[in-house]
């Protein structure tokens, strides 16, 4: 054996020491967060067309294509309304039942669907991860930008819903936008934290339903929030109405139905929480998803 | 033992330069890997065991690499051999930074690239769009990844029997797709790329055209590290050739040697 092989040219140099002469690293070092961001940034290319090739895959083997988008929230919220607005009739007070639902609903859902998507959007993607090299945030951007294409169809159903429902159209109805582009934010935010925690466990993937099915609860979707302050402890109520998707919904509900909202705190109150929850659900979840960069595909 | 992981210097690649140095590009310094698997004593049948295996888990352990060492140069290519089990991919993985090493120490240039058998990327859009995706996410520009597309399509050959490359990858053979993987992940050049068994589809031509694209990586000073079962593959790629039995380097020299003391061992292992 020892004809075939010759001298180290580096022998008597610890490996160490030849690494750091030719500047190889061990396993590559995070970049900086800023850095990162940068990075993304610069694959912003790839995050769009994955995420339009998603869409086109999410329905390719759908008879109604893409007609499902619509279909799903409309199905979902007319469930609701059988369930809550005819056999539990929590609609007593609530002038416009359907539009306070149905705006819940689809609010609900939006961050829901950003968010579910998050979940499983590095795991199922192993593959990709571990043969190319590519900013991993990628991932869960593209998955949540494949369900904000999604949302818009739904908001053009959701403004639908509330002119049959009886709504005149009003310049108020111009803060969905941005109410919208916030909850949009918070909810990514939501997604790269969840794509993090569920990198490497289908555990967190089984828990959701129940977490969402909890959140939906206590979001004040299908009854009015007074109801907090009726039947729960102060604090607990309070808390309850700081909680982010029943703020988006509740402006948004101030923004398109012509009654003033019941229950709950004051817009100017809303608006900074709704601005308070994009800034650090949207940081923070960015921030722990980068901490993770480096172990995203390891066994 | 002691001569493991040396070089032949008559294999090493000048770069062009008048260093006399080959340039490393990898290096493994006695590593060592041990899976841990979790449970996998018994079978959960029903959810009551399972719970069992939840908290009386036993963890056993799997030595897969023990203290193996070696340095990969720029413009190397070189062919990694053994046994099923022997630890191929297993070190390819480590290398690639996808498994925890739990001794020694692994440097690279660059993040490796693993171009792993079933890297498959999205199944139910075209070949044309995956191309479009590879490219992107090996940090190429949008009108650089369109500009490329015909050009991986016919070096993949997948239109060879009709135009495959505007149909989903699902309705491909495995053997395309292979190819098509293939042929991505060449489309740019890597400092380090690593190959598991990626090579040993498609025909005549395409093998013709791979080893065409892997010289060219050599001369852009890539360092290439090619497992494969087949021989041949190796032979004819590879001028420097490492050949692991049961986690362990049993030599590492020139190709021709290594493969003739491999297939000796082959055939006399009972």
């Amino acid at each position: 054996m020892s004809e075939a092989v010759a001298r180290d040219p580096y022998a008597g140099l610890t490996s160490q020491q030849v690494a750091n002469w030719y500047g190889l690293r061990a396993r590559g070092a995070r970049p900086k967060l800023g850095e990162y961001a940068r990075q993304v940034w610069r694959y912003r290319h790839f995050i769009t067309t994955f995420a339009s090739a998603r869409v086109t895959s999410l329905y390719s083997k759908a008879l109604l294509g893409r007609l499902w988008q619509a279909i799903t929230p409309l199905v979902n919220a007319l469930v609701y309304y059988l369930v809550f607005g005819v056999v539990l009739n929590t609609r007593a007070n609530i002038e416009n039942f359907t539009g306070y639902l149905v705006i819940g609903v689809f609010l609900f859902g939006f961050t829901q669907s950003i968010a579910l998507a998050g979940v499983n959007s590095v795991s199922g993607n192993l593959n990709l991860i571990r043969s190319l090299q590519f900013p991993r945030a990628s991932l869960p951007l593209a998955a949540a930008l494949t369900q904000i294409k999604q949302m818009i169809t739904a908001v053009g159903v959701l403004v639908a819903i509330i002119v049959v429902s009886g709504e005149q159209f009003e310049t108020t109805w111009l803060l969905l936008l941005p109410v919208l582009i916030l909850q949009v934010i918070f909810s990514v935010g939501l997604a790269l934290g969840l794509a993090r925690l569920g990198s490497n466990t289908s555990d967190v993937g089984q828990l959701m339903p129940f977490v969402m099915r909890t959140w939906l609860y206590a979001s004040g979707v299908f009854y009015g929030v007074d109801t907090f302050d009726k039947y729960l402890p102060p604090i607990v109520a309070e808390i309850l109405k700081a909680n982010p998707l029943l703020v988006y919904i509740q402006l948004a509900r101030d923004a398109l139905l012509d009654t003033p909202l019941t229950g709950g705190s004051q817009p100017v109150v809303l608006w900074a929480l709704a601005v308070g929850w994009a800034i650090v659900g949207g940081f923070a979840g960015f921030a722990f998803f980068w901490r993770g960069e480096q172990d995203y595909g390891r066994a | 033992m002691d001569a493991l992981d040396q070089l032949e210097p008559d294999n090493t690649p000048t770069m062009g330069s008048t260093s006399a140095l080959p340039i490393p590009s990898v290096i493994v310094d006695d590593v060592h890997v041990i899976y841990r698997v979790l449970g996998a004593t018994s079978k959960a049948r029903s959810p009551a065991s399972a719970l069992r295996n939840v908290i009386g888990r036993k963890v056993r352990r799997v030595h897969a690499i023990r203290g193996v060492s070696f340095k990969a140069y720029q413009g190397q290519t070189i062919g990694l051999i053994g046994s099923n089990g022997s630890g191929k991919s297993t070190i390819l993985k480590a290398v690639a930074g996808l498994l925890p090493v739990n001794q020694g120490a692994i440097y690279t240039r660059g993040q490796p690239s693993l171009l792993g058998v079933n890297a498959a990327l999205l199944p139910d859009v075209s070949g044309e769009q995956n191309v479009i995706l590879g490219c992107l996410a090996m940090g190429m520009s949008r009108d650089e990844a369109e500009e490329k597309v015909a050009g991986i399509i016919e070096f993949s050959g997948i239109n060879e029997r009709g135009d495959f490359g505007s149909l989903p990858m699902r309705t491909y053979s495995s053997g395309m797709a292979a190819r098509l993987r293939f042929a991505i992940a060449v489309a740019k050049k890597h400092d380090v790329l690593l190959i598991d068994e990626a090579l040993s589809t498609g025909d005549a031509s395409f093998r013709h055209r791979s080893e065409e694209r892997l010289e060219q990586l050599k001369r852009e000073a890539s360092t290439v590290v090619l497992v494969n079962h087949a021989l041949d593959a190796i032979q004819a790629n590879c001028e420097r050739t490492i050949w692991l039995e049961a986690g362990v380097i049993q030599m590492d020299g020139p190709t021709r040697l290594v493969c003739e003391a491999y297939e000796k061992f082959m055939r006399e292992k009972p």
